[in-house]
């Protein structure tokens, strides 16, 4: 008995380090195998806690605030910690309905118990002071400062851009953003956003089992700061700008001007525009589907997105890609009388007799380029048609049409220039015949210019040759770090002195060619009205000018839609803005008076 | 009495080095479970580890005074001392103070008391006194009884102070018992009732209407050992499930057809042993599993009825069936979590964020493991199981050598009850056993607890140290 007893001290020893060991794989499963945990312990202790930097400033080339940011606040809860409120009162002091507010709370609730949800956007100061008095009132509450982009006039909206919440594609393919960040949805906001969102900072902090704050975890050696966002400095002449949209208020159209220097764009103008207070805070979502929906297309950067034939100013390219090539000299004379014609193919025009190469651009003579082009494409430096065309599409191409400038505005188009190879496919082993070409002699046919496009051409013409890439911020925080394409010097493929004779030309355009409406006492424009065929109505009124003529100070394309020949509007437009910027002063307040009391195709 | 330097010859040193890293390293971790920045050291007595060294100290006071005391005067003392521990679990029924519930704490200026905690010292010395004297049998019913109301005594006293964990801990004593030659019959028993209850409640009926044939058979084997038999009853056993499961796509089965289909089919197969082998035990096998479809009955109703609330809770989420991340759950997912951060090595003493940011309930009394495994890790919490596994191997040792068969008792008292202690204490806090409220020998924070296990070791170390003398 006893000996068969003394054998049950195994039976319990075993049992004993049976129980142990199951406990010893459980624990080396639960520490060692499965990760899971060490997860569920972060979620457990840590609040990252995400400091948002400011948003950069915006200013216009001489230091004007364009844009600024401005406090706004949310008001936060955190269900478990709410006591019995005044619910009335709340609702009062910060002007939201009863039920939405209880609808809110039981969202936050639903989302988490104890960790703190916004339930009120974007309040302003006026209702945040009332409510931060009696915030003691309201347990559980709190308020966070937030800041929201704030303009201190109300212009260049397409240009500026605006800024919103991120989408769901962006959070998940930029791991910058997380959801409910903002970011730069259009124009500057968009293409600058790198800069002017600066870097989010991380403070990761502990918290106990009622989300108390412990302090920060290891002393902060995670934690990263905030980096303010950098101010840009653009390249914006914001009375120029305004002067722009003030001109073209009530019509539909767009302005790019540039500093023929050095690229840079002083006034950037699409029209209709809003204003961009409009796409800001509470009021974001309802303005934007309003503008989105005006037939108008407000929201649409005409200037540096709309597509159209560049009409006659058109002919100066021409002019210098025939003088490049040699199949016209300054010296070439050409016959018009009344037009152009081969065969059955008739170009109208309104000369008699012959036309010289100066007064071919003065009097913007149709036959004379429809000859140049034909010149042009019949080279015999070429085997074949379809290479001069390939030759002078090479030309058209180092003047920045048919591709895009590569500027740093978003949403640029390349416009249309079809290649070789199109016009292969399209004739399929046909004979190339220069006659089908002939309409982009006169910037008809089958072209697409944007009027930023046509601007940095106009440049290219007062810079006798060269360009830079139109850009519209000048500098990064102060110092000249934009990126360093925007500091190479682009020539084109026509000799410097060429261009004399052109612009000599141009001159006379404004003094007594077919933009006297141009022209004003005390400064030499050099400009070209073109005037882009539309064919759903009235013709595209446009100007390209630059000046002074030696020493160029502006280049700029005006366009209006709708508007007829290009020297009714945009020529006097165009000439207002130069007065405006060279002299600061209006000598001709009625053609101000005229355009401003325009109004055009606008519902 | 014998000469002091004769104990420090004879006392097991092994224990002692045992029983003090525990007791260290629980201190470090009652102070790493409670850190306190504006009171960081740690004998600061305003806080819990500052109380943890006092309580430390007193009990090498106890240690002390457990030597000087002679040996004998524990066997002479055990009934009186036994009779005096029910006295003061009935006066602290009556005078007690109530915490968390539970009317189980004298307070005397500020130190509280738990007098169940010394009560399991008492009953381990009534227990091997009772048992150890010469005309006990412990397969006689009567004297069986006897022993089993004085574990049940103070048990009871203890659940009327509604400290139900405290209470669970006198079944380890039934490890005692069955070292001292009581029939397995009693636990395999227990064990299959066990099964049942879980059984029954795990809902799956069909569980139970497998259990019931199985048993029979396996009851079947144990006592006649009959391969050919065996084998015999597990075919018919598993042409009548087929026949069952066959007819359970015609008739849906009730819980009541189940039951006494699965006992049929049991009494079914004990049925042809019985007749071919004539045995005697038949009627009484067939009670056995008349009882056992009682029961599952009864569990129900119990389950339902007597138990409250929260006990039902408990149960049923160590079962699995209810899943309460923000309940009774909510600790045991709180615990796990805290262990399972805490990967091989763990981060560090100090370093554990569940644990020291209240994640984890009672974080330095019941749920010290969770500091361990936090900050220690894998290698932290095996050290801790394989401390407790030497020592309990060390006690059973010493247990086994004494020629006194009360010495002997007493020591697989000791054994059991730290062995029940750490099974469930540990078991608890890694979802393995239902959260029962009872702490970690030598780690938790207390001195009660502390000084009834350090009295608890120390009388068998006491006693261990007489082996060779001759009464
Ligand atoms: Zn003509």
């Amino acid at each position: 008995m006893e000996n068969i007893n003394s054998n049950r001290r195994f039976i319990i020893t075993g049992l004993f380090i049976l129980v142990l060991l199951i406990y010893m794989i459980r624990l080396f499963l639960l520490q060692v195998v499965d990760t899971s945990y060490k997860l569920s312990a972060e979620n457990n202790v840590f609040r990252h806690i995400i400091q948002y930097p400011t948003r950069g400033l915006i200013f216009d080339r001489n230091g004007k605030l364009l844009v600024f940011n401005q406090s706004v606040f949310d008001v936060v809860i955190v269900p478990n910690e709410i006591k019995a409120f005044d619910t009335l009162l709340f609702c009062q002091l910060v002007d939201i309905k009863k039920e939405e507010l209880i609808q809110k709370m039981r969202e936050a609730k639903r989302y988490s118990s104890y960790k703190p949800s916004i339930i009120i956007q974007l309040l302003d100061f006026k209702k945040f002071s009332l409510l931060q008095e009696n915030l003691y009132k309201f347990q559980g509450f709190y308020t966070q400062a937030r800041t929201i982009r704030s303009y201190s006039s109300p212009i260049a909206a397409n240009l500026l851009g605006y800024v919103g919440e991120v989408d769901t594609s962006i959070v998940n393919n930029n791991p910058y953003y997380a959801s409910g960040d903002y970011i730069g949805i259009s124009g500057i906001e968009k293409s600058y956003e790198e800069f002017l969102r600066g870097k989010k900072g991380l403070k990761i902090q502990m918290v106990d089992v009622h989300n108390r704050l412990k302090g920060s975890y290891k002393d902060g050696k995670f934690d990263t700061i905030a980096i303010v966002g950098s101010n840009l400095i653009t390249s914006i002449d914001a009375d120029l700008q305004s002067y722009g949209e003030k001109l073209l208020a009530n019509k539909k159209g767009g302005l790019v001007a540039i500093e023929p220097n050095s690229g840079e764009i002083l006034a950037l103008v699409a029209s209709p525009s809003y204003d961009p207070g409009l796409l800001v805070g509470k009021q974001r979502t309802k303005n934007y589907r309003k503008l989105s929906l005006d037939a108008d297309k407000p929201l649409f950067n005409r200037a540096i997105g709309a597509m159209y034939p560049p009409g006659s100013t058109f002919k100066t390219i021409n002019a210098l890609i025939g003088l490049q090539e040699g199949v016209i000299t300054t010296k070439t004379v050409l016959p018009c009388n009344g037009g152009f014609r081969v065969g059955s193919f008739y170009q109208k025009c309104h000369h008699g007799g012959s036309v010289n190469f100066i007064y071919s651009i003065q009097g913007s003579c149709n036959a004379y380029y429809s000859q140049v082009l034909m010149r042009i494409l019949r080279d015999n430096k070429f085997d074949s048609i379809s290479h001069a065309y390939e030759n002078w599409r090479n030309h058209l191409l180092s003047f920045g049409i048919g591709r895009k400038l590569n500027t740093d505005l978003s949403n640029e188009v390349k416009g249309i220039l079809f290649t070789k190879e199109f016009y292969d496919k399209r004739f399929q082993g046909r004979e190339w015949r220069p006659l089908q070409f002939v309409s982009m002699a006169i910037g008809q046919g089958e072209l697409g210019v944007t009027p930023l496009q046509m601007a940095n051409v106009c440049a290219i013409i007062a810079n006798r040759g060269y360009y830079y890439i139109p850009h519209i911020v000048k500098a990064i925080n102060q110092n000249d770090s934009i990126d360093k394409r925007f500091y190479q010097k682009h020539k084109v493929n026509i000799n410097k002195e060429y261009f004399e004779p052109v612009i000599d030309g141009m001159e006379l355009v404004v003094q007594s060619g077919t933009a006297r409406s141009a022209y004003f006492q005390g400064i030499d424009i050099c400009g070209k009205t073109g005037t882009a065929e539309n064919p759903h109505g009235e013709d595209h009124s446009i100007f390209m000018a630059f000046a002074p003529k030696e020493n160029p100070k502006i280049a700029l394309l005006v366009f209006v839609e709708n508007a007829g020949f290009g020297s009714t509007y945009a020529a006097p437009i165009a000439s207002l803005l130069i007065e405006k910027y060279l002299t600061d002063s209006i000598s001709r307040p009625y053609v101000e008076e005229r355009i401003i009391n325009t109004k055009l195709n606008i519902e | 009495m014998e000469r002091s330097s004769g104990i420090f010859k004879r006392v097991d040193w092994g224990i002692i080095l045992i029983y003090s890293l525990l007791v260290i390293f629980g201190w470090i971790n009652i102070y790493a479970a409670v850190y306190n920045e504006d009171y960081g050291v740690i004998f600061d007595i305003s806080q819990r580890y500052g109380k943890q060294f006092l309580w430390i100290s007193i009990s090498i006071l106890l240690i002390i005074i457990i030597f000087i005391i002679d040996a004998r005067a524990y066997e002479f003392l055990s009934y009186p001392i036994f009779i005096f521990a029910l006295l003061l679990l009935v006066a602290v029924l009556l005078f007690g103070k109530e915490v968390n519930g539970a009317r189980s704490w004298f307070e005397f200026g500020g130190i509280r008391l738990q007098p169940a905690e010394f009560t399991k010292v008492a009953t381990a010395l009534a227990v091997s006194r009772f048992m150890s004297v010469h005309d006990f049998r412990i397969n006689r019913m009567t004297d069986l009884i006897k022993v089993a109301a004085l574990i049940f005594l103070p048990a009871a006293l203890i659940i009327l102070q509604n400290d139900t964990g405290s209470a669970l801990v006198y079944i380890a004593f039934v490890i005692v018992l069955y070292r001292e030659g009581l029939s397995p019959w009693y636990l395999i028993l227990g064990f299959i009732f066990i099964l049942l209850f879980i059984g029954s409640l795990l809902a799956s009926l069909y569980a139970v209407f497998f259990v019931l044939p199985i048993l029979a058979i396996l009851v079947f084997h144990f006592m006649y050992r009959n391969i050919r038999m065996t084998m015999i009853g597990i075919v018919m056993l598993v042409l009548l499930v087929l026949l069952l499961v066959i007819n359970g796509y015609f008739f849906h089965y009730d819980k009541l057809k189940i039951l006494v289909t699965g006992i049929l089919v049991s009494l079914v197969i004990l049925a042809y042993p019985a007749f071919v082998k004539r045995i005697k035990h038949y009627w009484l096998i067939a009670a056995v599993l008349v009882a056992a479809m009682a029961f599952t009955f009864s569990v129900e109703y119990i389950f339902n009825n007597v138990l409250e609330k929260h006990q039902r809770t408990r149960i049923n989420v160590v079962l699995g069936l209810e899943d309460d991340p923000k309940g009774v759950g909510y600790n045991i997912n709180q615990s796990k979590i805290a262990i399972g951060s805490g990967g091989f090595s763990g981060k560090g003493f100090l370093q554990g964020t569940q644990t020291k940011f209240d994640f984890v309930p009672e974080q330095d009394t019941d749920f010290i493991y969770c500091t361990v495994g936090e900050e220690w890790g894998f290698l932290g919490t095996s050290m801790v199981l394989i401390l407790f596994g030497a020592l309990l191997i060390r006690i059973v040792v010493l247990a086994e050598r004494q020629r006194s068969k009360m010495n002997r008792i007493y020591g697989y008292c000791v054994a059991s009850i730290l062995f029940f202690h750490v099974a469930v204490n540990v078991g608890m806090t890694i979802g393995l056993t239902p959260v029962i409220g009872i702490p970690l020998p030598f780690f938790s924070y207390g001195g009660s607890s502390l000084w009834s296990f350090t009295i608890l070791l120390f009388i068998l170390l006491r006693l261990d140290t007489t082996r060779m003398d001759n009464f």
